[in-house]
């Protein structure tokens, strides 16, 4: 190991870097394309969801109803004639759920007579059909309290639900998706990125060139290693920054253990993306490989949006071969709950025995020829 | 002119179809994709693993209990006697909730009074925590009035009846296969496309195919068609895994349906066909395309609805052709959405893919390099 | 390990390869890259390895530079087992690959930088170093710019410099002279014999231009994986002494003559040089001009100076048994015949890319069966010129008219009566042989009838019978060139664009390609070719030199002769014009 052979292969690699537009593309543009459109573009909390109010005989009590929706942020009201006009709105994707009070509402409640409130939500989006659900749920719930107060009556359920929320009381599921976010930015620096550039060396032929001279294949692989580690933990650390100050994101860990944790999977992505360079020597293949192996399942199968836990079995074994998985569950409790020894020890020891796995079969196949 | 087009169309078939490996990287994954994301990507909580924290050894906190064991939601796998194991629980996620019930629950509901029911969530997840807290409140809203209506007593004033249209049970999986297919065929789509050109210039054939009398025009048929007939064919096949495998309901025309899955794969390849006539070598198309997919995956409302979205995101999505997809397929599997409904979303794919086309065309020739 | 610095006494072996044989498989078949190979390399000396396209000369330079294994066999360098001590070896030796090994996005110092770095050259060192080697190559004034934005020629020079940043005492080049122009190419030498004689260095270099084998000390000739023979240049050409000759007969075009003499018993070989044709007889032979040229009066047989091409031509003939033409050169295009007019008409043409020209002032006109030979260093203008005529590329001035039709108006019209040869033989790698030229002749539009008979016809003609369902990738670069140019003819076209149709493909294949043109001319198709071999423009009726987008001279091969002359006696061939032409040039011109 020679530190001048080093630090040449190590400077080489960041000038190229600097003057490959696609390699500035993958580094910088889409970490920040990612964290601007997630952080802003993508949520999952509905917002002023419009709901169509058939009202069909106006009264106090279904004024007093329907305000309570107008104060919540979750509603847009839009009142609507009758049935069929708002049936046509919901077809049209103009409003999302339809909340329709009967003709006999005032008179029903009065009597004490369990007054329905029929409540329309257009299925097809099952996800936002739920949360809207809940939402007028919630504010039946606070209105019904209201309404017994205004009748001198104490509403009395006879069990109360008392919810606590840890971690995240306000639910907000940008602090959640940031998090997982920074997972998906660095497999794609560690593994699309590495993967291509190593590739790209057998392309055009530099790889020849660089085996003749003095320098040992472990030197070539540091060499590869260090400037990607340093880009790819470049990109958390600017994905950090974005996520406490600009996505108010809490970081209720240590910084220690989220650097040492961070520097863990690197390692881990940056293995999987040279395995994969080793196996394809030419940048399409290589670029395919790691988009179906590293970027998708980063995505998808690592618990970032979709819940691993209600995946079937057999998937759910499967997301135990993605590394994503073991870090997007150390980052959410790093960042949302603190140092959760028994989240952060099993899933850095499955980290580290994938990475170990990894370096040691790029150790086999790695060797300073040509075939 | 036929004939050039149709010389073009078997070159670029074979181009794509005679390597046997390329043959099953186009066929193979996305169909794998289909079934694993398929199953993967849901949004509905199924056997969420929680606590029982049961203080109370009376009738009514046994019923509360056997309500939530009852729940194809939640699984208990935790039964616990101390106040201090639930930290220990929650925060090494063995659970994601913790339902406690305090010892005078049952005697205060038999004196008529309100009975405490505490809920504690891990909310690291805030969307699985959302969907588990309305799946908790269902079950003590049933049970409340099940215990009212058994004990005689007054029910409450008003209470909500909840319908859903197109998908009574609400099943996510509906949503999410069928948005499947968009994102799928777009993956594949652009692939075949985005590689064409840029392929030629690298190997320098395309040199060679612009000084026959080839017309820009026979170009980008003998360049689109491919893409056209194997998006077709591949968006069949998920359409019958969707439907037959997934048991998505099949409520709209098929006419409609492959209106649009025509009308988006012209305007994804128009996308692919521009891309690749801007790169000049395979990587950068790889890399455009790249580039072009993820936002337009994310911007297309698959998993996040648009509506979500702050005003300029959303002005965005209207250059997105796989948006308006999302859209169609949506409506027609799920919603039964006739063509006149669908046209709104039909036009802007095929004024897209106009635009993309033309340019993609101009620049075959007037490409500076 | 020897005393690393010591230079080896001349003449002592630095390499020893000893019985070396290394097969692939790609796919189901095997290839025997290498069979049994034994030579050797002398310390102080260049040492040649000489092969044409696919003989394995690549492969056994990788194997010595312990890049691979031998199947079996060994090979020794400075001492040492290639095998089995690769990086010990490769402390002791340097290998420039084919495309140099440059990085293309760093800069010239930048990648000096990185190769001292990587052979541990100290930093005390490297000014002193530097200077040396960007003197040597004359790159001092680019150190800031970019690698691949360099010429063929200077990347050349870069490569060489990166691998000599310390200097080794074996060098290994392979191929480090194709696709280079003439200048750059004899200033390359230069510096090898300046290593050799100053340092004592010992080179050896892989190459298939055949003139270049008479430049070294030793030549190996590699053919399909076997040693043909080894020693001195001079052992090569004892062999062949007294069977070549320089034929002229007036009255008739030296292309025709040429073209008869390949076909005539007992000839092993027949080029155009200079103002005859070179014949070389077969052992037995006999110079008689009544068996060779009958009919022919005054035909004038001159015995010359055998050369290395000669026995090289000798040696493989013998050895594939291949007779002096291998098609018919009677290819069955019969242009249309309008008479001797000009079928390309250039006036004032330029092009430029933002403030800089690519081409300017270009006038000329090209006759119908002519010949036209477009000449240049890398960077001229060529391209450019040449994708403009088959519009490819817009003017951005000036007048151009291909076969009577505007280039600015209907170039579509233009292209149906234009056969193009790409650059690197552009096809389609993964269809077949018959699938590319099926593909060929339908897009210009020939009907079913038609291209059954013209697929027919390219089979037959060049030989494709045994290819045809091979992928065209998978094919030797000389098949390769002969597909490429069968796909340009299948709709019999009156005017030919080749660019650089002969680059990297053996002496043997050019001889045949050059048969297949002249005869295409000789049935008045108009050939407009762009070559960096001068010895082909000997091929040329006329021939523009162009340097800086501009052209330096217009005229026959003789005429140019001339005008390079010094001291009143014109350059001896081409390749002489061409250097002293440019060499004339004010200095500096190569930097755009």
């Amino acid at each position: 190991m020679s530190a001048i052979r080093l630090r040449g292969l190590i400077r080489k690699e960041f000038l190229q870097v600097l003057r490959d537009p696609s390699s500035i593309a993958i580094a910088f543009l889409m970490p920040v394309l990612l964290l601007l459109l997630f952080g802003y573009g993508v949520s999952l909390d509905p917002a002023h969801v419009p709901v169509a109010f058939v009202v069909e005989q106006p009264s106090a009590a279904t004024a007093q109803f329907t305000g309570a929706f107008r104060r919540s942020q979750y509603f847009q009201v839009v009142p609507m004639a009758d049935m069929p006009q708002a049936e046509a709105a919901l077809m049209a994707h103009r409003v999302d759920g339809i909340v329709r009070l009967r003709a006999d509402f005032a008179a029903r409640l009065k009597d004490g007579g369990d007054a329905p409130i029929q409540v329309l939500v257009n299925g097809v989006d099952a996800n936002t059909a739920r949360i809207v659900q809940g939402y007028v749920t919630g504010v039946w719930g606070n209105w019904l309290e209201h309404y017994a107060q205004s009748q001198g009556q104490e509403l009395q359920p006879p069990a109360e639900l008392r919810t606590r929320v840890w971690f995240n009381s306000a639910l907000r599921s940008r602090n959640y998706i940031v998090p997982g976010l920074i997972v998906v930015i660095m497999t794609l620096t560690g593994g699309l990125l590495t993967a291509m550039v190593m590739a790209r060396e057998w392309e055009r032929g530099t790889m020849e060139a660089l085996m003749v001279t003095p320098v040992s294949m472990r030197e070539v692989l540091i060499g590869k290693l260090v400037p990607y580690f340093i880009l790819g933990m470049g990109g958390m650390v600017l994905s950090v920054v974005v996520a406490l100050w600009l996505f108010e994101v809490p970081l209720r860990g240590s910084v220690w253990v989220l650097v040492a944790t961070s520097s863990l999977f690197m390692l881990v992505a940056l293995a999987m993306g040279l395995l994969i360079s080793i196996v394809a020597r030419s940048q399409f293949v290589a670029g395919m490989i790691a988009l179906v192996v590293t970027f998708l399942p980063a995505f998808l199968l690592s618990g970032f949006i979709f819940d691993i836990g209600s995946m079937p079995t057999v998937v759910q074994w499967l997301t135990h071969i993605v590394a994503a998985r073991y870090f997007i569950a150390i980052l959410q409790s790093v960042f949302l709950a603190g140092d959760v020894w028994s989240v952060i020890l099993p899933n850095s020891l499955a980290l580290i025995i994938m990475g170990g796995l990894f370096l040691l079969l790029i150790r086999r196949s790695a060797r300073k020829r040509l075939e | 002119m036929l004939q050039r087009v149709w010389a073009l169309l078997i070159k670029e078939f074979l181009a794509v179809l005679k390597d046997k490996r390329s043959r099953v990287v186009l066929v193979v994954p996305p169909l794998i994709q289909t079934l694993v994301f398929g199953y993967a990507a849901t949004f509905d909580l199924n056997d969420l693993s929680m606590a029982l924290y049961n203080e109370d050894p009376g009738v009514a906190a046994r019923a509360l209990v056997a309500d939530f064991e009852g729940s194809p939601h939640f699984h208990v796998t935790h039964t616990i006697t101390r106040q201090e194991q639930i930290e220990t629980l929650i925060d090494s996620r063995e659970v994601l909730l913790v339902l406690h019930i305090a010892p005078d629950f049952s005697r205060e509901l038999v004196a008529g009074r309100s009975g405490p029911v505490q809920l504690i969530v891990d909310g690291r997840n805030s969307n699985t925590a959302q969907g588990a807290l309305n799946y908790a409140n269902e079950i003590v809203l049933r049970f409340n009035r099940e215990w009212n209506a058994a004990n005689g007593l007054r029910a409450l004033p008003a209470h909500i009846e909840s319908r859903a249209w197109f998908n009574p049970n609400l099943l996510s999986r509906w949503f999410i296969v069928s948005g499947l297919i968009g994102t799928l065929i777009m993956l594949v789509v652009m692939n075949v496309t985005a590689m064409s050109v840029a392929r030629e210039r690298e190997q320098g054939t395309f040199d060679q195919l612009l000084v026959t009398p080839l017309t820009p025009l026979d170009i980008l048929l003998g360049k689109s068609l491919p893409g056209l007939i194997i998006g077709v064919v591949e968006a069949t096949l998920m359409v019958l895994i969707v439907v037959y495998w997934f048991d998505v309901p099949l409520r709209g025309s098929l006419w409609t349906l492959y209106a649009g899955v025509v009308l988006f794969l012209f305007s994804a390849i128009g996308a692919g066909l521009l891309i690749s006539s801007l790169a000049t070598t395979m990587q950068q198309a790889l890399m455009g395309s790249f580039l072009f997919m993820v936002p337009s995956i994310i911007l297309s409302g698959f998993a996040t609805p648009i509506a979500n979205m702050p005003e300029p995101v959303q002005m965005l999505t209207l250059i997105d052709p796989l948006r308006y997809f999302m859209v169609v397929l949506r409506g027609v599997f799920v919603e039964g959405a006739s063509f006149s409904l669908m046209l709104p979303q039909l036009w802007p794919m095929a004024l897209l893919g106009l635009v993309s086309l033309s340019f993609s065309a101009w620049l075959f020739r007037h490409r500076l390099n | 390990m020897s005393a690393p610095n010591a230079a080896p006494a001349a003449g002592a072996p630095v390499l020893n390869v000893a019985g070396v044989s290394k097969h692939f498989v790609s796919g189901e078949r095997r290839i025997d890259a290498l069979r049994d190979v034994s030579l050797h390399a002398l310390g102080g000396r260049v040492t040649g390895l000489i092969g044409p396209d696919a003989a394995g000369k690549t492969t056994l330079m990788r194997l010595i530079a312990g890049l691979l294994e031998p199947d079996s066999g060994a090979i020794t360098v400075l001492g040492l087992d290639a095998a089995r001590e690769p990086l010990a070896v490769q402390a002791e030796l340097r290998y420039m690959p084919q495309r140099f090994g440059l990085y293309e996005d760093l800069s010239v110092q930048e990648n000096l930088d990185l190769y001292a770095d990587l052979q541990g050259v100290a930093p005390d060192d490297r000014p002193a170093r530097y200077r040396e080697l960007m003197h040597m190559t004359g790159l001092a004034p680019f150190t800031r710019r970019l690698a691949g934005r360099l010429s063929g020629g200077m990347k050349q020079k870069l490569g060489l410099a990166c691998t000599l940043v310390r200097p080794p005492r074996l060098l290994l080049l392979d191929e480090p002279t194709v696709g280079v122009d003439p200048v750059s190419r004899r200033e390359l030498w230069e510096i090898v014999y300046r290593l050799v004689r100053e340092q004592g260095m010992s080179v050896l270099l892989s190459t298939a231009y055949l003139d270049e084998a008479e430049r070294c000390d030793e030549v190996a000739l590699l053919l399909d994986g076997e040693l043909l023979g080894h020693g001195p240049p001079q052992a090569f050409t004892r062999d062949v002494r007294y069977r070549s000759y320089a034929v002229t007969a007036p009255g008739l075009k030296k292309r025709v003559i040429q073209q008869r003499l390949a076909r005539a018993p007992g000839v092993i070989d027949a080029v155009v040089q200079s103002d005859a044709v070179r014949l070389v007889l077969d052992q037995d032979a006999a110079a008689v001009a009544e068996r060779l040229l009958p009919g022919v009066d005054a035909v004038r047989l001159q015995p010359v100076e055998a050369r290395f091409e000669d026995s090289f031509v000798a040696l493989v003939r013998a050895r594939r048994g291949e007779p002096a033409v291998a098609a018919g050169s009677d290819d069955g295009v019969e242009a249309a015949a309008d008479g001797d007019r000009a079928v390309i008409e250039i006036h004032n043409l330029e092009r430029r890319f933002g403030e800089f020209y690519a081409v300017r002032n270009l006038s000329f006109e090209v006759r119908r069966g002519e010949v036209f030979g477009l000449l240049g260093a890398n960077g001229a203008g060529k391209s450019t010129t040449f994708r403009m005529l088959c519009g490819l590329l817009p003017p951005s001035g000036g007048e151009a008219r291909v076969a009577g039709v505007d280039l600015r108006r209907a170039r579509a019209r233009a292209r149906a009566r234009i056969g193009y040869m790409a650059q690197k033989f552009s096809l389609y790698g993964n269809l077949s042989v018959l699938q590319n030229l099926r593909f060929f002749s339908r897009t210009y539009g020939l009907d079913r009838h038609r291209s059954q008979n013209r697929i027919a016809w390219a089979l037959d003609r060049f030989d494709l019978h045994p290819v045809a369902n091979a992928n065209s990738e998978t094919l030797s670069l000389g098949y390769k060139q002969r597909l490429a140019l069968a796909a340009a003819l299948m709709h019999e076209p009156d005017i030919l664009f080749l660019d650089e149709p002969t680059s990297g493909v053996d002496p043997l294949a050019r001889r045949e390609f050059w048969q297949r043109i002249n005869a295409l001319a000789e049935h008045g198709v108009t050939v407009l070719v762009t070559t960096h071999f001068m010895e082909e423009a000997e091929y040329c009726d006329r021939l523009a030199i162009m340097a800086a987008g501009e052209i330096l001279a217009l005229g026959s091969p003789e005429s140019i002769k001339a005008r390079a002359a010094i001291g009143g006696v014109a350059a001896s061939n081409v390749e002489e014009a061409f250097i002293r032409l440019i060499e004339r040039r004010p200095a500096g011109a190569e930097a755009a």
